[in-house]
Order: C-alpha cells, then sequence, then structure tokens
C-alpha cells in the first residue's frame, strides 16, 4: 500500500489573528505553526495505523509551501511517515494547491490520499474534493473510520443527521475528520529517526489562481455580556422571544 | 448568462436549508440582471412547485438521478453536464455535504472559482467579491472570483428568507449519470434528531453536566425549542455523547440564530466552532468562565436548577 497524505500549516489555535498592508495581508509576525489538526491528528496517524499494521506499507507526507512548511514536515516525519516532499510554493488558492498536489500525486501512483476535513485558517474544505476531480478518483469526505482489505476500503462518514457506511476499492482520496484516530505525541526516537528521512523539495508548475483575497475584517466587537440572576429564566426567554426574535 | 441553484435532500425530504438557498440565488440574479433556475437530482415528498415562493419559477428534475454525496463523482460530471447544456454561470450551493464534495469537485471540472461558506450577497462594483468566514470565525475575508464561471455555497442563517404566493414550473431533466466507483453499504439516521448542519437553534452541553446521565435536562430544553443537541468536545471524548454532537474547531463549525451553551468554560478551540451563532447563551456556574466574554446573554448559576426553569419559561411561552 502507498499513502500520501497531504498536510498544511496552519496558524496555532490560540494565535491572536491581525492583519497588515491595509488588511489585505495575514500579520504572521507572531504566528506560532503547527499541522493542521485535521490533518495532523485524524489523516496522518490513521495513515501511520496502516504502516504499523503492514509494514510493506509506504506513507508519503507532502505540504505546499516555503521552506518554512520544514518544521511540520519534519514533525510528520517524527510520527512516523517515510518521506517528506514539499511543493516550493507560496499556497494560494484551493485550486493552486490542489493542481500541485495533483502532479505529485499521479507520478507517485498512491493507493490512498488523505486530507483532513478542512484546514483552520481559511476554512475552504475544498482541496480534497479539486485534488479527487482533477485526479478522476472517488473522494469519500467527513470520514470517521476506514477498515482495509487489501484493496478494498469500508469507510463510514458523516452524513447530514446520521452517518454512512459506503466500499470503495483504491485509489482514492479520503477527507477525515473525528473519529479517524487519536492525537499522538511523537516519541525521542521518532523525533531523531526524522532527522534523516528524506525531504524532497519539488518545484510547482504555473498554476493561475482562481480565486483571491481581496481583504480581512475582524468581527464587529461585541456588546458585552448582558448577565440575569438565576430565577430570571423567563425574562431572558422573554428577550430572546420579544427583542432578538430568535425564539 | 444565469444563476443555478442545486437542491440538497435526504430520506425524501428536501433540507431545510433549500428556501435560503432559493432565496440567495433568487437575490443573486435580480443583482446579476439575469436569469435563476434550481435544478434537483433524484426524488423527494416535497411539492417542488411550492418552492416558487422563494423566487425561483423554474425547477428543472432528474427523477432517474441517484442522489448521495458518496456518488459525487458521477454527479458532478451530470451537473456539469447541465450547467455547460443551460450556459449557467453561476452556481450556487447550500451549506452541507453537498458543499463539501460536488460543489468543489464542480468548480475544478469547470475550471471555476469556490468560494465555501459565503456569508450574504457578493459586492459586485468591481467584479465578484464574496465575503466568508476565515480563521475558525475569528476573523472574515473577501474573495474576490476571478473567473467566468463561478461556484458557490452558502452558510446557513446567513441570508433573509422572504416568501410570495408564487409557484415554480417544474421541467423534467434526463441527465447522464455515470457508475459510481463507491457502493454505499448502510446509511443510519438518527431518528428524532435535528441534523446540527439545519438547526436554527442549538442547546449544547459542556464537563458542567457532570456525566451523560445528566443530559435529559439539556434534551428537554432542546426539544422545546425544537433545537439541535451539541456538546463540547471533552465531553465527546469522554464517550459521554457521540462525535458527531461535538462542535468546536475540531468537531462541528454551526452559525445557528441562538445557542446556548450550558456546563460549557468556552475554551479557544470550542468558541472557534460557534462564534459565528447570532446569539449566544451561557449557563455557567463559575462568573469568570471564558465563555462569558463572547456570549450575548449569560446566567451565572447551577446548570442543573437553570435548565429546567428554562424549558418551563420556554414552554409557557408556547
Amino acid at each position: 500500500m502507498k499513502i500520501l497524505v497531504a498536510i498544511s500549516k496552519t496558524p496555532d489555535t490560540t494565535s491572536k489573528i491581525t492583519f497588515k498592508e491595509n488588511n489585505t495581508q495575514p500579520d504572521e509576525s507572531s504566528t506560532q505553526w503547527i499541522i493542521n489538526p485535521y490533518d495532523e491528528w485524524y489523516s496522518l496517524v490513521r495513515a501511520i495505523e496502516i504502516k504499523e499494521k503492514d509494514p510493506a506499507t509506504i506513507v508519503h507526507i507532502l505540504t505546499v509551501g516555503n521552506a518554512g512548511s520544514d518544521p511540520i514536515l519534519r514533525k510528520a516525519l517524527a510520527l512516523g511517515g517515510d518521506e517528506a516532499i514539499r511543493i516550493n510554493s507560496e499556497a494560494k488558492d484551493a485550486f493552486t494547491i490542489a493542481n500541485e498536489i495533483a502532479n505529485v500525486a499521479q507520478a507517485g501512483a498512491y493507493d490512498i490520499i488523505f486530507t483532513g476535513k478542512e484546514s483552520i485558517d481559511f476554512n475552504g474544505g475544498s482541496v480534497g474534493a479539486i485534488l479527487a476531480e482533477l485526479l478522476q478518483l472517488p473522494y469519500l469526505p467527513l470520514a470517521t473510520k476506514l477498515e482495509l482489505e487489501g484493496n478494498n476500503a469500508t469507510i463510514t462518514r458523516e452524513i447530514e443527521g446520521g452517518e454512512e457506511k459506503d466500499a470503495v476499492a483504491t485509489p482514492f482520496v479520503i477527507g477525515c475528520t473525528k473519529g479517524m484516530a487519536e492525537q499522538r505525541i511523537p516519541n525521542m526516537r521518532g523525533i531523531m529517526g526524522a532527522r534523516s528521512k528524506p525531504l524532497k523539495v519539488v518545484e510547482p508548475t504555473a498554476t493561475e489562481s482562481f480565486t483571491t483575497i481581496e481583504s480581512f475584517e475582524l468581527p464587529a466587537a461585541k456588546d458585552g455580556v448582558k448577565l440575569f440572576e438565576a430565577g430570571q429564566e423567563a425574562d431572558l426567554i422573554k428577550i430572546l422571544h420579544e427583542v432578538e426574535k430568535v425564539l | 448568462m444565469s444563476v443555478l441553484a442545486i437542491i440538497d435532500h435526504g430520506q425524501g425530504q428536501i433540507k431545510k436549508s433549500t428556501g435560503e438557498l432559493l432565496a440567495y440565488s433568487a437575490a443573486l440574479a435580480n443583482a446579476l440582471g439575469t436569469e435563476v433556475s434550481a435544478l434537483i437530482l433524484g426524488t423527494v415528498e416535497d411539492n417542488l412547485s411550492d418552492l416558487g415562493k422563494y423566487g425561483v419559477s423554474s425547477i428543472f428534475q432528474d427523477i432517474n438521478a441517484g442522489f448521495n454525496t458518496a456518488d459525487n463523482q458521477a454527479l458532478t460530471a451530470a451537473i456539469a453536464q447541465f450547467v455547460t447544456e443551460k450556459n449557467i454561470d453561476t452556481i450556487v450551493f447550500p451549506d452541507g455535504t453537498l458543499s463539501n464534495s460536488v460543489a468543489p469537485r464542480l468548480s475544478a471540472k469547470l475550471k471555476a472559482g469556490f468560494v465555501s461558506n459565503a456569508i450574504g450577497l457578493p459586492k459586485l462594483e468591481n467584479g465578484f467579491s464574496v465575503k466568508k468566514a476565515v480563521y475558525s470565525g475569528k476573523a472574515f475575508a473577501w474573495y474576490k472570483i476571478n473567473t467566468a464561471v463561478k461556484v458557490i455555497s452558502i452558510s446557513s442563517n446567513s441570508f433573509e428568507v422572504k416568501t410570495s404566493d408564487a409557484t415554480a414550473n417544474v421541467e423534467a431533466v434526463s441527465l447522464n449519470l455515470e457508475a459510481s466507483k463507491v457502493t454505499i453499504q448502510s446509511v443510519d439516521i438518527v431518528k428524532g434528531e435535528i441534523p446540527l448542519s439545519e438547526a436554527s437553534i442549538v442547546v449544547s452541553g459542556g464537563r458542567g453536566l457532570k456525566g451523560p446521565e445528566n443530559w435529559k435536562i439539556v434534551e428537554d430544553l432542546a426539544h422545546s425549542l425544537h433545537a439541535g443537541l451539541a456538546c463540547s468536545r471533552p465531553v465527546s471524548d469522554s464517550g459521554w455523547r457521540p462525535h458527531h454532537e461535538h462542535v468546536g474547531q475540531t468537531g462541528k463549525q454551526i452559525a445557528p440564530n441562538l445557542y446556548i451553551a450550558a456546563g460549557i468554560s468556552g475554551a479557544i478551540q470550542h468558541l472557534g466552532g460557534v462564534n459565528r451563532s447570532k446569539v449566544i447563551v451561557v449557563i455557567n456556574n463559575d462568573p469568570e468562565a471564558p465563555f462569558f466574554k463572547a456570549a450575548d446573554y449569560g446566567i451565572v448559576g447551577d446548570v442543573f436548577e437553570i435548565l429546567p426553569r428554562l424549558t418551563a419559561a420556554v414552554n409557557n411561552l408556547n
């Protein structure tokens, strides 16, 4: 089994989000970077679990980014990946990212391509599906469970109001969400071993962006909480009904 | 040049978000000075001509088409064929699993720019720019779509729906659906539950409920409000509640009109999933709980006393 895990570099959840250049660029001067949680906790860990069960499995990790993305690739290798690939390009929109990944994926002839449900920075949730379309592969979004038997997979997915179990043969693209695997922390052996694992840098193809971010806004400041005493529940319900009109 | 709304459905029913989808698409077509229509693949029990009240007078239906997000490759090809034949240049999807699979696939097939979870109508003065929440709701971004054909999905509860007495003309179409490479083995729908993606009110519980055996008071309030049920991450991680109820940055992101959080302190990861709610009500016995800073209304006190009194107050209102 040959697996590709596409990961992205996102600001740490607790990072304060600010903008510069007239609100057209994120101000990343003090941003702490992490592997996008959906990519790390669910996709990457599940891929490594498959490798642990079948040591013949090869797990490649890929990201689109400049050299600033190397630390997240090394962490992914420390968690158990075999080789990392960095496509040397600033991540633009979902289509350009998916197109770059598709070029590498096609050449690599992978059986399973893992992505996270979405990235926690731009919350687009579309790279996996675009990648699947470019490769003309099935796409299983919102996957919470993956069982493999040879080249046949049974995948449990969230659907509105419940879940669905699907059968699909490799190759396919899967978008993972909570339930797929449990978060892991790399151990010292993994961290030391990751230093000597290959990290390949691939030059990008020229792909046109279909979308561009013109500007950012911060949400309007809240007026502050209006507190009620215990015992005033009926007053609160009345306000929600008559003033806020949400009941 | 025209606008097409893709109607999502399941278990024989159109999704609750369809009204918002059609009203938005009609308003967008009006702003663009063009026509609007809707497409539905498969069959539903609803009377489709009634959907004309949301401003879309023409609905195309393929009654022979299968319809499931697992078939997203085949659905994409069929919709692309329809879009090309009808010379459509703006395709609108509702929020939900269809917008996670078919909408982006379609954008790739049509070489069209795609923006998910748009909030409000686009700005059209200088092209086509759509606002959406980014950084897990900590900011908004204006995305300009640079291509002639555009695909967007709209965020739930983000557009005001007005209705009229109009009806829609439903026309049968026949699209070629390729065989799916995915076989659906089973579908398990939780009966009687309002899916979080469709809920305009959500009632959520956290560790302050102390255990799964205490969830009845959360369920009672949700039932009285016809609300969706949710929980915080520690609650689903502890197995008190199923994973699909977990709202937060690594669970589901929701944007209901009203979010009531009981016994949830409001960690930043939780806020990332709920901060686009229109009105947030927080109930917690710790007056220093960070969630009060993000809330519109709050009650400091014991959830075990307050939730039943809220339920009683809602029942009195009804």
